[in-house]
């Protein structure tokens, strides 16, 4: 049989699959028709930059084969052996037994059997269920729309999202310029040209861009970043570790300790201040609450001026170097490249975030943000790129078939009762738990203000589970309490769908196999996902939007999905419900009708040629982001979601002042006496840092930022190519094992030596890596990615055993940013580590 | 016909291994008749990533140089290996005949860069071949380079004086990866890292700010350079000579000069230099 050219799109890029007698042979970049590229050109300092005809996908990308034939895919249908829904179910072997193969049709039965049940006997919220994020790619069976659409008609208790990658930015810098709307992330429209054209210098402060590639987009701004640097645009990285973003640009490293970064932002305004090198007329009509953000850090307030002397006390950073950042930052058109998508960085989800997040924005506003060459740029958004044409992402209502205004009938739930990600183990095993903040909180300000209690009086707390993905072990906080939680007896029913096995699988009663993208029919734009983060395929150096063929047949007995939906709805007599009477394939036309799309191509061209790019316009005019309000005009910008433009206040932020606030005017509404996220940004020492009690036990501190070859857990575990990159795993006695960077004065003084198996340990877990020995980590600090898929205790099912897989995130804490701030600190984590001898 | 060649810029190189992971993909499992047999799932990098960390904290420096098989015109596997096993293409591709390398573990071994590989299953020897079956099939380039997201790696057609990678070639400082080896490779490097000493200048009486435009001089072998420290006080000389003698001088008007006896049989951090007022 000849060979057969599919096209797909994964999370970090448009690719060609190969397939040879029915099996993938290869996948590639997607290969497009040279004629479909028009480039966009920039012109600054008397060059021109324009990009290749290529789409430069994520490095794991590349793998995708590997991981869709992966040992570790869930083949079929399994029970555990010791659950019998008629009968014993012993819940507290969730983790420790193994599982035993069933038919679909008992599966089926079972989950359709269980759901009815319990439904039935406590009412629908009684079910709770959660997705994982980003597994795959594609509108219609991205994880947002059936998993939503199925549970919805069951009137579920849904479990609110964190803004796990993002906190101190969603719950601090919100209240000091606005941008809830992209949940606390400024825009970015064309801050590639505006840098190009002006920019001197680029503070990356907790930013390391090339290894959290603008979350989708893969590695088309890498090219920006050369550029910049073949120009001769100065760098400064401030990260506790040398991340590969300056191991590649070769600017200064800062290093401070984990926790102080929020003293050395207020050391710059200090210097700022007393050297008269901020924008005064900017601070007068920009901004609100200036003069009692000045009185503390002149320290008027608490009788301690915060000098780059009292900084150096905190952060280990000496003051001249503070003082010489801060008077460059000043004199030179300086980006300040922290946050705006991509993993924003270490210092935003950690103890007392939200003050960091908040100084990231007022000493840009000291030096008038948004004025020519002085953005808050992550560097990985804001090409040239087209925004008239519109097509449905993921995180657009009209993008997902659950909420949809194409589909003819929507379920709706009626259930008012929230769990919330990070504490759903203690709503489970130990309610009541109570919290502020709706999630995800685009919406509006007041939404962050919104408390929540579970149980909700007039539901049920949760008897059943319904797990789609999952690999919480390491992503999440202090995560050996998702076993407990998973060993509870009062979770009746736990199902877990997934594609494959991950840290939380082997929890379940009931594990069903779900397919890959490769394996139906979808839809999806490379990079956008809409909604907070309009426009996000900026990061992309050409708009595509890839009509996602199934490239083989669902592999052994797995299922799309929608298919494993529909055929549960079935059974309860809900299946046109549930489908709304289409088929995946009808779902991905129905899309494609309501979109934009049609006016570039047709139906059956895209359907048969697999892609559409959407070039910007001849007339292409840029729109620098936040130029309009340092200018004091209306936004300009196609920010979609900014509620006051084209308004008559389309010239004002989105805080209630209008303004950008060093004395948040919604914090005062809500939360006046807050001291821990207090009207006007303070540094507060962490709870969990190098000044806390702790640090006698546990000296040194654990750094655990976004990984650099896999998405969150996703490619991790499944794809062993991976294993054989160093800087993801390191294989030692036929283990592959994730790696701890140390420093080589805390490995000698614990005898450890590179490629050493050591334990991380501390009250909370202990879980077992490979040391790697470096100088390009901050004595005192040991970095390992979070976001292991591994879970591996040495004694399988119980909590407390030592992980061998890496799940680091078993050492941080549960304790939130500040007490009405409910965001995650893994970063603040103080641990010991010893060489382990087995 | 004119020969293929690959120029690796390293100072572009971003370590993001997507070199290396497509080669996997169109090698792993894929039998390519009379070009190549399939790669294994273990122990094979036909494209192999070196990470070079160099220098201390807090000056450390971060490199990595992509290294596939060489391509030498004068290549010593092709002394090594028995009944023409290995070959070199008209276009200089060096080519092992999966067929023929049955049993000669030699050619393996005769690779200084140790770019070939043992196939144990097989017997074969088994490395890089510039994916000529895609060449023949009108390719343009190697999966590699394709894929590389910031040109560090450029593929074309060294005798034609029009190609990308003739022109680059012709302007750059380009370089064999490990010349001791006098292998002749038609893959050709820039920037490969050298050795680099750095240093922070501090104004014992002025500690709170740091020493700008404070003169350093290098001298030693090869001559005499001179930089300036940076708004930080730092400086460095990059690109020295490995296992060599130099001397650096700190000089500034009214301060005592200080002069350090450095060897380049590694990097070197100098640390803070304190000059003290006259």
């Amino acid at each position: 049989m000849t060979e057969q050219v599919f096209t797909n799109c994964t999370n970090a890029g448009p690719v060609s699959v190969y397939v040879k007698d029915g099996k993938v042979t290869r996948i590639r970049p997607l290969v497009a028709d040279e004629k479909d590229f028009r480039p966009w050109t920039i012109e600054a300092g008397g060059k021109k930059y324009s990009p290749p005809k290529k789409f430069a996908v994520a490095p794991y990308v590349h793998a995708e084969r590997r991981r869709l034939y992966s040992d570790e895919r869930i083949r079929y249908p399994m029970k555990r052996v010791d659950f019998d829904p008629r009968g014993e179910r012993n819940p507290r072997n969730r983790g420790k037994s193994p599982y035993v193969r069933i038919s679909w049709d008992e599966a089926l039965d079972i989950v359709a059997g269980e759901m009815k049940r319990v439904k039935d006997t406590y009412g629908g919220s009684a079910i709770s269920g959660m997705t994982s994020s980003h597994h795959n790619w594609g509108i219609v069976g991205y994880k947002m729309g059936p998993f939503a659409r199925f549970m919805n008609m069951f009137e579920f208790t849904p479990v609110l999202d964190n803004p796990d990658s993002w906190e101190g930015w969603h719950w601090g810098a919100t209240h000091t310029y606005g941008f809830f709307w992209r949940l606390g992330m400024p825009e970015q429209y064309d801050l590639l040209e505006d840098s190009l054209k002006n920019t001197e210098m680029i503070v990356f402060w907790s930013n390391d861009p090339d290894s959290t590639r603008g979350t989708y987009t893969g590695q088309d701004s890498a090219l920006w970043r050369q550029w910049l640097r073949e120009k001769g645009v100065k760098t400064v990285f401030i990260d506790p570790y040398h991340n590969y973003t300056a191991g590649l640009m070769e600017g200064k490293w800062i290093a401070p300790r984990i926790g102080t970064d929020t003293a050395m932002a207020m050391a710059i305004a200090h210097v700022w201040i007393t050297e008269d090198t901020y924008n005064k007329d900017y601070i007068q009509n920009r901004t609100i609450g200036f003069d009692t953000f000045k009185k503390y850090v002149l320290g008027e307030e608490d009788g301690q001026p915060k000098t780059p002397e009292w900084a150096e006390k905190e952060s280990g950073i000496k003051a001249r170097v503070i003082r010489s950042l801060a008077r460059e930052w000043a004199a030179k058109r300086t980006v300040l490249s922290g946050g705006a998508r991509g993993g924003e960085g270490g210092a935003c989800r950690q103890a007392y975030a939200t003050e960091w997040a908040r100084m990231m924005v007022l000493l840009q506003a000291m030096q008038g943000l948004g004025a020519p060459g002085r953005s808050i740029w992550g560097t990985t958004m804001g090409a040239p790129s087209d925004t008239e044409c519109w097509f449905p992402a993921y995180a657009d209502l009209q993008g997902r078939i659950a909420t949809t205004g194409a589909a003819r009938h929507l379920p709706i739930n009626t259930t008012k009762q929230r769990l919330w990600r990070l504490t759903l183990p203690e709503a489970v095993l130990s309610p009541p738990v109570s919290w502020y903040g709706e999630g995800f909180c685009g919406q509006s300000l007041e939404q962050q203000f919104k408390h929540f209690e579970y149980p909700m009086k007039g539901y049920s707390e949760i008897k059943m589970f319904y797990r789609y993905g999952g690999s919480f072990m390491g992503t999440l906080s202090d995560t050996s309490k998702w076993v407990r939680m998973y060993q509870s007896p009062k979770l009746e029913f736990v199902v877990n769908q997934d594609i494959w096995y991950n840290s939380e699988t082997r929890m379940a009663d009931i594990i069903l196999p779900a397919c890959t993208n490769f394996e139906r029919e979808d839809v999806g734009e490379w990079g956008a996902c809409g909604g907070y983060t309009v426009h996000a395929s900026s990061g992309c150096n050409y708009r595509i939007i890839v009509r996602e063929q199934k490239c083989i047949e669902p592999l052994w007995e797995s299922k799309s999905d929608y298919e494993i939906f529909s055929l549960i709805a079935d059974r309860l007599g809900l299946k046109e419900t549930f489908t709304d009477g289409k088929t995946e394939l009808e779902w991905v036309k129905t899309f494609f009708d309501i979109s934009d799309l049609p006016k570039y191509i047709s139906w059956e061209e895209f359907n048969k040629k697999g892609y559409c790019i959407i070039n910007i316009k001849d007339d292409y005019k840029a729109t620098p982001s936040l130029r309009w309000f340092h200018d004091g005009r209306p936004c300009d910008t196609p920010d979609l979601n900014n509620p006051k433009r084209k308004s008559d206040k389309a010239n004002e932020l989105g805080t209630y002042s209008g303004k950008i606030e060093f004395v948040s005017e919604s914090l005062k509404k809500h939360f006046p006496d807050d001291e821990e996220r207090p009207l006007s940004p303070r540094y507060i020492p962490s709870w969990e840092g190098h000044r806390s009690e702790l640090f006698t036990k546990y000296p040194l501190q654990l750094l655990s930022p976004h990984p650099r070859f896999s998405f969150h857990c996703h490619y991790d575990k499944h794809t062993d190519w991976l294993d054989d990159i160093p800087v993801h795993r390191i294989k030692k006695d036929g283990y592959a094992w994730w790696p701890a960077r140390i420093h080589t004065d805390d490995a000698a003084a614990r005898g450890i030596r590179n490629g050493d198996i050591v334990r991380l340990y501390n009250d909370r877990a202990s879980v077992l890596c490979i040391a790697v020995v470096t100088e390009r980590v901050r004595p005192g600090i040991i970095h390992s990615y979070a976001s292991s898929a591994k879970y591996d205790p040495l004694i399988p099912g119980n909590a407390d055993a030592i992980d061998k897989g890496g799940c680091v995130n078993m050492l941080t804490p549960s304790r939130m940013v500040s007490k009405n701030a409910p965001g995650m600190t893994p970063n603040s984590c103080l641990i010991e580590i010893e060489k382990w001898e087995g | 016909m004119a020969r293929v060649s690959i120029l690796i810029d390293v100072n572009k190189c971003n370590g993001c291994y997507n070199c290396f992971l497509a080669c996997r993909d169109e090698y792993y499992g894929n039998d390519y008749p009379s070009y190549s047999a399939a790669q294994p799932l273990n122990g094979q990098f036909w494209m192999q990533m070196k990470e070079i960390e160099r220098g201390v904290y807090p000056r450390p420096k971060l490199s990595y140089i992509p290294v596939p098989c060489q391509h030498c015109q004068s290549a010593p596997c092709m002394d090594a290996a028995q009944d023409g096993a290995v070959y070199r293409r008209k276009d200089g591709i060096v080519m092992i005949d999966p067929e023929k390398a049955k049993g000669q573990r030699d050619i393996v071994n005769a690779c200084p860069y140790r770019a070939i590989f043992w196939n144990e299953e097989k017997e074969i020897a088994q490395k890089c071949t510039l994916c000529a079956h895609r060449l023949d099939e009108g390719e343009k380039m190697p999966r590699c380079v394709e894929c590389c997201p910031t040109g560090a790696m450029v593929f074309g057609y060294l005798d034609d004086s029009d190609s990308e990678i003739s022109k680059l070639s012709a302007a750059a400082a380009k370089e064999d990866f490990h010349p001791e080896f006098k292998t002749a490779p038609l893959v050709q490097y820039v920037g490969i890292p050298k050795r680099f000493a750095a240093g922070e200048v501090v104004f014992r009486d002025k500690q709170g700010e740091c020493a700008q435009g404070v003169k350093v001089v290098l001298e030693g072998e090869g001559g005499k350079r001179e930089t300036r420290t940076d708004s930080f006080g730092d400086f460095e000389f990059e690109g020295l000579e490995k296992n060599k003698n130099y001397k650096i001088t700190v000089e500034q008007a009214g301060y005592v000069s200080r002069s350090f006896d450095i060897s380049t049989r590694t990097d070197i951090n100098l640390g803070e230099i304190v000059l003290e007022p006259k």
